[in-house]
């Protein structure tokens, strides 16, 4: 085995490697060493191994062998060793591990080691990895070392109470006498240590915020003005500000005492002006410190004048050159938007502008600063902003962006027509990023905006001959064509120039989204329907309907197939039927959505689906499920519609008491249907025979979906003689409990139920 | 403070440090989103990122970059000093520091962080204690043996 190389000699080995597979052969080579020489018996190089390891470790490549080595080198006597060890143990260790819980007992003895800098590495170890047993085990040694009387240990062991703290809660209590004493220290590590400490401890219980709220604001408030007026001290300067970082966490632990607290907020207010007015703006870390009295101010009960004060100088942070200062005003200015509305509203300008920074992270916060401080005074001139702002913004901010613009316009719109037209501008600049429900709430805001239609279908239909790549905004205009396509004929219009077109220029458009490759699906599923539509409002070209429905009974999407068939047969039995099922849709009603199929009902009343034709459940609570079998054409009618679903159903119930559901070979077979009960039928099924003979053993089978009950009773005879001599009558009980639609199950039942054996 | 990273302009890691027990899968994809987020970054842009519930400031160091991951409480132009400081403290220890000082000698780099932050927060606020401590630890460290008291 050659020797190991020295750590130096290694690394520049491994970063001359050329490619990774030389990388990782020199690697290799040297952890075989590493792993022989941790097999040795102590020599001199251990740290130096452990310390190779750990280089390795961060390129990336596996080190676990060596965990059992730092433990080695930990209780090693050697202050090297031992630093290597603990270093390693950082590392490679974490409280997962189980070799994490041998090196307590080196902490321990460590703990009470005479030199400060051995103390020093356990302090810092136990802070970094310490794990819940461990920091049980070691805590009162630690609160012995908080009393120490040097304050390198003092200030170590400070934030290793924090990290004990954080750890394990319940040991909070054993640090506040300690921590109270450090307060008076006046070396500005141990001091900071302090703070942090009681922060800590105050954030965890709120007795003990109690506790350091009566006794320590006045102190905290006498070392802020110390370090705030005191001279310059070239240990702690940075660029002229007295310890930064000190009172940094001196202004968060005084927030934390006065918050929601009269007393405690009055003794700190003074302090709190003479720091946002003192300290120097122009670095910085004088903005930090600004910065922090600023939170804190918000966040207590100060006085009004300090209030404004606060708000002032996040206006100032607004116009800073600084991209970071910006950025932290606009955070913070989020954060009070709703408490001091008026007062953000001031800076409203300002951030629009920033809607126009090339920075993307600038951006982010403007949009979401902007979409809060949206009202219905300034609306008009913000949404004008916030769609130039959509036509350029990131990809990553689009859907956030086209989100927060429809809930502001929903909540603010002056007037119906400016919904639609913003809605609509928004569909054509960000189409592919906005959400599902989108198309269906424009379609019901279409839909109830009925002096509008005329406007809308007009616009519309220009969008889609412009563009149809943005599928919801082709989906709404093929919905909109296909209900309001007799007004866009008309050629004439208040709100707009009307467009001159013929039946055949509007047929042509939805043929071209039909066979778009650009469409999706669900797009041309709305084409398909609006095509199916217009055939009741136009009047010369319903052969051309005819036509292009019949080419799609066999297009390769099922779904499409489906579609189409249903509406040749719309055309060719059900042709009386067509003009009632085409008809308009009716206004929707809000509350008529609660009467859906059960599940949807629990669903907020935006979460419509009109527009949404293929998917619906058919949903028919008042109808026995038995009756469905009339209803082949429940797609069509979109299920939401109530009202004329229903319309449509009383007409065919009224009109066909009985129906001839099977007609072939002589044999005839009727049903009658009787509703009992709110979810119970009996369908009577007749059978007659006109044929010259006679038909034995005849049986009828019947199929139902799963929660519908079927109870068949004994038919009246089993045989059909002939020529009608007599008719063979079965009463079968329906049961709907659940009230649930039948779906595609509804196209078989009338097969099924005619099932026929005949011998 | 939830992480330190620095990594260089290509992607290498030269020194991680949590403060927060994460596991290695997990310590592994922050540092990957870290310099995916990082380094396609502009010159003069903005210094914080948001990540998940994080706060992410960074800041460019001649071919280093300096990362770190905040809490929501954490002050973000604080950060920057801090970061700002563990450069001061590690050029002042290597003189006119540079990548390959950090690269060759990062148990060094190490030893100094442990001495400025701990726990995520900072240690020792004051510039010249910092080294004082380290140069008495390194001559504890040259010196033979350390007996048990």
């Amino acid at each position: 085995m050659s020797p190991s190389v020295p750590l130096q000699e290694m690394i520049r080995a491994i970063r001359s490697a050329r490619t990774q597979c030389e990388e990782r052969g020199v690697i290799q080579r040297e952890c075989a060493a590493i792993r022989a020489q941790f097999r040795q018996t102590d020599n001199g190089g251990r740290s130096h191994n452990l310390a190779k390891l750990l280089y390795v470790h961060m390129l990336g490549y596996p080190a676990h062998f060596g965990q059992m080595e730092c433990v080695r080198m930990i209780a090693s006597p050697r202050y090297s060793e031992k630093r290597v060890g603990y270093l390693g143990a950082m590392m490679l260790l974490d409280e997962k591990q189980d070799a994490s819980l041998l090196i307590t007992n080196s902490i321990k003895n460590d703990l009470s080691h005479s030199n400060q800098y051995v103390q020093s590495l356990a302090l810092c170890t136990l802070a970094c990895m310490g794990s819940a047993e461990m920091c049980r085990d070691l805590a009162p040694e630690i609160d012995r070392l908080l009393r120490s009387s040097n304050s390198y240990i003092k200030k170590k062991a400070a934030l290793c109470a924090v990290h004990i703290v954080r750890k394990v809660h319940e040991l909070g209590e054993l640090f506040v006498p300690s921590a109270r004493s450090l307060l008076s220290e006046k070396n500005h590590g141990v001091l900071h240590g302090a703070v942090v400490l009681i922060t800590e401890l105050c954030e965890r219980s709120p007795e003990t915020l109690e506790r350091f709220r009566k006794v320590s604001v006045p102190d905290l408030v006498q070392i802020m003005k110390g370090l705030v007026i005191s001279g310059y001290s070239p240990d702690h300067d940075v660029a002229g500000v007295s310890d930064p970082f000190l009172q940094v966490r001196i202004l968060r632990l005084l927030r934390i005492l006065g918050r929601n607290n009269e007393a405690a907020s009055d003794a700190m207010n003074d302090l709190l002006a003479q720091v946002a007015t003192n300290t120097d703006s122009t670095k910085t870390v004088g903005n930090a410190v600004l910065y922090e009295t600023v939170l804190s101010v918000l966040d207590i009960k100060s006085e009004s004048g300090l209030r404004v004060l606060a708000v002032n100088i996040l206006g100032r942070f607004l116009l800073n050159n600084d991209r970071n200062i910006r950025y932290i005003a606009m955070t913070s200015l989020q954060k009070i938007v709703s408490t001091d509305h008026n007062a953000v509203q001031r800076h409203r300008g300002t951030i629009v502008d920033c809607l126009k920074d090339q920075d993307a992270s600038v951006k982010r916060r403007a949009l979401e600063l902007s979409l809060a401080l949206v009202s219905a005074s300034n609306i008009r001139s913000m949404m004008k902003e916030l769609l130039i702002f959509l036509s350029s913004c990131p990809p990553e901010l689009r859907a956030h962006a086209a989100s927060g613009i429809f809930n502001a316009a929903e909540r603010y719109a002056p007037s119906k027509r400016w919904h639609i037209d913003t809605i609509l501008h928004v569909l054509t600049t960000a189409g592919g990023d906005v959400r599902d429900e989108t198309v269906p709430n424009l379609i019901q805001l279409i839909t109830n905006t009925s002096e509008l239609h005329c406007y809308t279908v007009h616009k519309l239909y220009r969008a889609l001959l412009t563009d149809i790549s943005q599928q919801p905004l082709v989906q709404v205009a093929c919905w909109c064509i296909g209900e309001y396509g007799d007004l866009l004929l008309k050629g004439e219009c208040q709100e707009t120039e009307a467009v001159q077109v013929t039946e055949d220029d509007v047929l042509d458009a939805l043929e071209i989204v039909l066979q778009s490759h650009m469409s999706t699906p669900t797009t041309r599923g709305f084409a398909l329907t609006a095509t199916m539509k217009l055939s009741t409002r136009i009047t010369d070209n319903v052969d051309r309907i005819r036509s292009i429905v019949s080419i799609y009974g066999s297009c390769i999407d099922v779904e499409l197939q489906q579609r189409a068939v249903e509406y040749n047969a719309l055309f060719k039995k059900y042709d009386h039927m067509r003009a009632a099922v085409l008809e308009r849709m009716p206004v929707i009603q809000k509350n008529s959505l609660g009467q859906t199929n059960g599940e949807l009902s629990e669903e907020p009343i935006k979460e419509s689906q009109p527009g949404k034709v293929k998917q619906e459940e058919m949903a028919l609570p008042q109808q026995p499920a038995g009756q469905n079998v009339y209803l082949t054409f429940h797609k069509l009618v979109c299920s939401t519609y109530l009202n004329q679903f229903k319309v449509f159903f009383m007409l065919l119930l009224a009109s066909a008491p009985t129906v001839t559901v099977y007609e072939k070979n002589g044999v005839t077979l009727t049903l009658i249907c009787e509703r009992q009960s709110e979810s119970g039928l009996t369908v009577t099924l007749t059978a007659s025979n006109s044929t010259d003979s006679d038909i034995s053993s005849f049986t009828l089978q019947a199929a139902v979906p799963k929660s519908v009950q079927l109870q068949m009773r004994a038919p009246s005879r089993d045989s059909l003689p002939a020529h009608g001599g007599a008719k063979l009558t079965q009463l079968v009980v329906l049961n709907n409990p659940n009230k649930v639609g039948l779906q595609n199950a509804n196209r078989t039942v009338p097969t099924s139920l005619t099932s026929i054996k005949m011998s | 403070m939830r992480f330190l990273l620095l990594f260089s302009r290509q992607g290498k890691l030269r020194l991680q440090k949590w403060f927060v027990p994460t596991s290695e899968r997990e310590k592994k994809k922050v540092i990957r989103d870290m310099i995916m987020l990082v380094l396609p970054r502009q010159p003069r842009t903005c210094n914080f990122l948001q990540w998940k519930d994080l706060k992410i400031v960074y800041k460019r160091y001649a071919s280093l970059y300096f990362c770190a991951g905040l809490e929501e409480h954490d002050n973000e132009l604080l950060a920057l000093e801090v970061l700002h400081r563990y450069v001061e403290l590690l050029d002042k220890y290597f003189g006119n520091v540079c990548e390959l000082d950090i690269i060759f000698n990062f148990e060094k780099a190490y030893f100094i962080l442990d001495e400025f932050l701990m726990g995520g927060e900072v240690l020792e606020t004051s510039k010249f204690a910092v080294n004082v401590s380290m140069e008495q630890a390194d001559t504890l460290q040259e010196s033979f043996k350390v007996s048990y008291h």
